[in-house]
């Protein structure tokens, strides 16, 4: 059995909207991955050291309140401060796509809009992960 | 060569308290692989300063809040904690959610707390595959006190007793009658029972109920019964006193050099598993085929696939 992938699954802000982030964390189980749920209400910092503990590969944010701008940054600001500039980090809710296009200026590997599918997100970080082993 | 000079390396920085190679030497360990023995191996000689309790109960007990106020208590007197929270694999994709730390979120900037999350793997019993490694590392890397959560158990998950040198079991109220109390199971591998939700109807009898089973045994045992403490994990109420019964419970085990026979137990499942792992799949399938066929009986399978492994 080849070992699962690691994926930290985080509702960043102060907005109580985690449906999205349940419904991909349960699609990245059922994809063989195993995920860190860490709830509602995640700080930048919170995030960071979790990934850090637990040796992520992957990263996803779900964000719908709009604050993507104020707390992207800052989780890859962190994430280069403690050096993990390996780990992939994913964005998924809510982003204008001229938003999208700058946190990916900021590293961001990719950002899922409302109507992206499960499959594609799945793929998407399989794909990823192989590219950085 | 150049693999052992990675070692080294990893392991200067994991006893120097860097969380990232700790984090690092975790992933290593759980992969079950060479590496993950030679560095258990290399580390091996700077393990036996932690206490490790084990943490187990029925799910909704509230173990992970009560592994949570217990880390805030041990962070207050100045010792360092290590946590493995283990929650189920499928058995059908092997994926996983692993949620204790939804529990666990006041730490987060301290490093003297660090949490791993662990996927069972397949392992039954409570604890994932690799919990004794795990154990042994967050111990060689200098945590005072190390827990290891299990999953929320039913009455026969007791693999977690074998790892740690004291095992707490968590109960509830309201979860079944007095017969429940004297099933063999977790009722006997705990050495300290924690009645948590203390504040809800029905804790003073689960004591009772409790205590009452333990005057059934023989005399011998009614004098080592496991003391029972109450709890309110999400108030912190009753949680220094926990862990002062936990503490006196390993000094006394300490005492009496009872580790030897910890040792035993884990060195017959560690054989198990390295004995597993040399066993060919396709192997398993002829022979399981054959069986089903009823052209060959179990046993004789057995012998068979005996001799695949140890040649």
């Amino acid at each position: 059995m080849s070992i699962p992938i690691r994926v930290l699954v985080a509702k960043p802000g102060l907005d109580g909207h985690d449906r999205g982030a349940k419904v991909i964390a349960r699609a990245l189980r059922d994809a063989g991955m195993e995920v860190i749920y860490t709830g509602l209400r995640q700080t930048p910092e919170m995030i960071v050291n979790a990934a850090l503990q637990e040796d992520v590969q992957v990263i996803g944010l779900s964000i719908l309140s709009g604050a993507h701008n104020a707390i992207v940054p800052r989780v890859m600001e962190l994430l280069r401060e403690k050096g993990m500039t390996d780990v992939i980090v994913v964005v998924g809710g809510i982003i204008p796509d001229e938003d999208a296009a700058e946190l990916k200026q900021l590293g961001v590997a990719e950002v899922f809009q409302p109507g992206a599918s499960l499959d594609k997100i799945i793929t998407f970080i399989r794909d990823s992960v192989k590219q950085v082993a | 060569m150049a693999a052992a000079t990675t070692y080294s390396e990893l392991i200067e920085r994991v006893l120097a308290g860097d969380i990232r190679a700790l984090a690092r030497a975790a992933s290593i360990v759980e992969s079950q692989s060479k590496p993950a023995r030679d560095l258990i191996a290399a580390l091996f000689a700077r393990t036996g300063h932690a206490m490790i309790v084990g943490i187990t109960g029925p799910p909704g007990a509230g173990k992970s809040t009560l592994v949570d106020q217990l880390a805030r208590v041990i962070r207050g007197q100045g010792r360092t904690v290590g946590i493995i929270a283990v929650d189920p694999s499928s058995p059908f994709t092997h994926g996983a959610i692993l949620g204790d730390r939804i529990r666990m979120q006041d730490h987060h900037a301290d490093p003297g707390v660090f949490i791993r999350s662990m996927a069972t793997r397949g392992r039954l019993g409570g604890i994932a595959q690799a919990t004794l490694e795990m154990s042994l590392l967050l111990d060689a890397a200098g945590r005072d006190v190390v827990m290891i959560e299990t999953v929320g158990v039913g009455q026969d998950e007791v693999e977690v007793a074998s790892l740690a040198d004291v095992t707490a079991v968590v109960l509830v109220p309201g979860l079944g009658d007095d017969v429940q109390a004297i099933k063999a199971g977790i009722m006997e591998v705990a050495d300290v029972f924690a009645i948590n939700k203390a504040d809800l109807p029905g804790a003073e009898r689960l004591e009772q109920e409790i205590r009452a089973m333990q005057s059934l045994g023989a005399e011998s045992e009614r004098a080592n019964s496991a003391p029972v403490r109450r709890v309110v994990a999400t108030e912190g109420r009753g949680v220094e006193e926990l862990l002062a019964v936990i503490e006196a419970v390993f000094a006394k085990r300490k005492r009496k050099g009872e580790r030897a026979g910890t040792w035993a137990v884990r060195l017959r499942e560690l054989l198990r598993e390295d004995l597993m792992t040399g066993l060919p799949e396709h192997d398993v399938q002829a022979h399981a085929q054959r069986v089903a066929m009823k052209l060959e009986d179990p046993y004789t399978a057995v012998d068979s696939l005996r001799k695949a492994i140890c040649g």
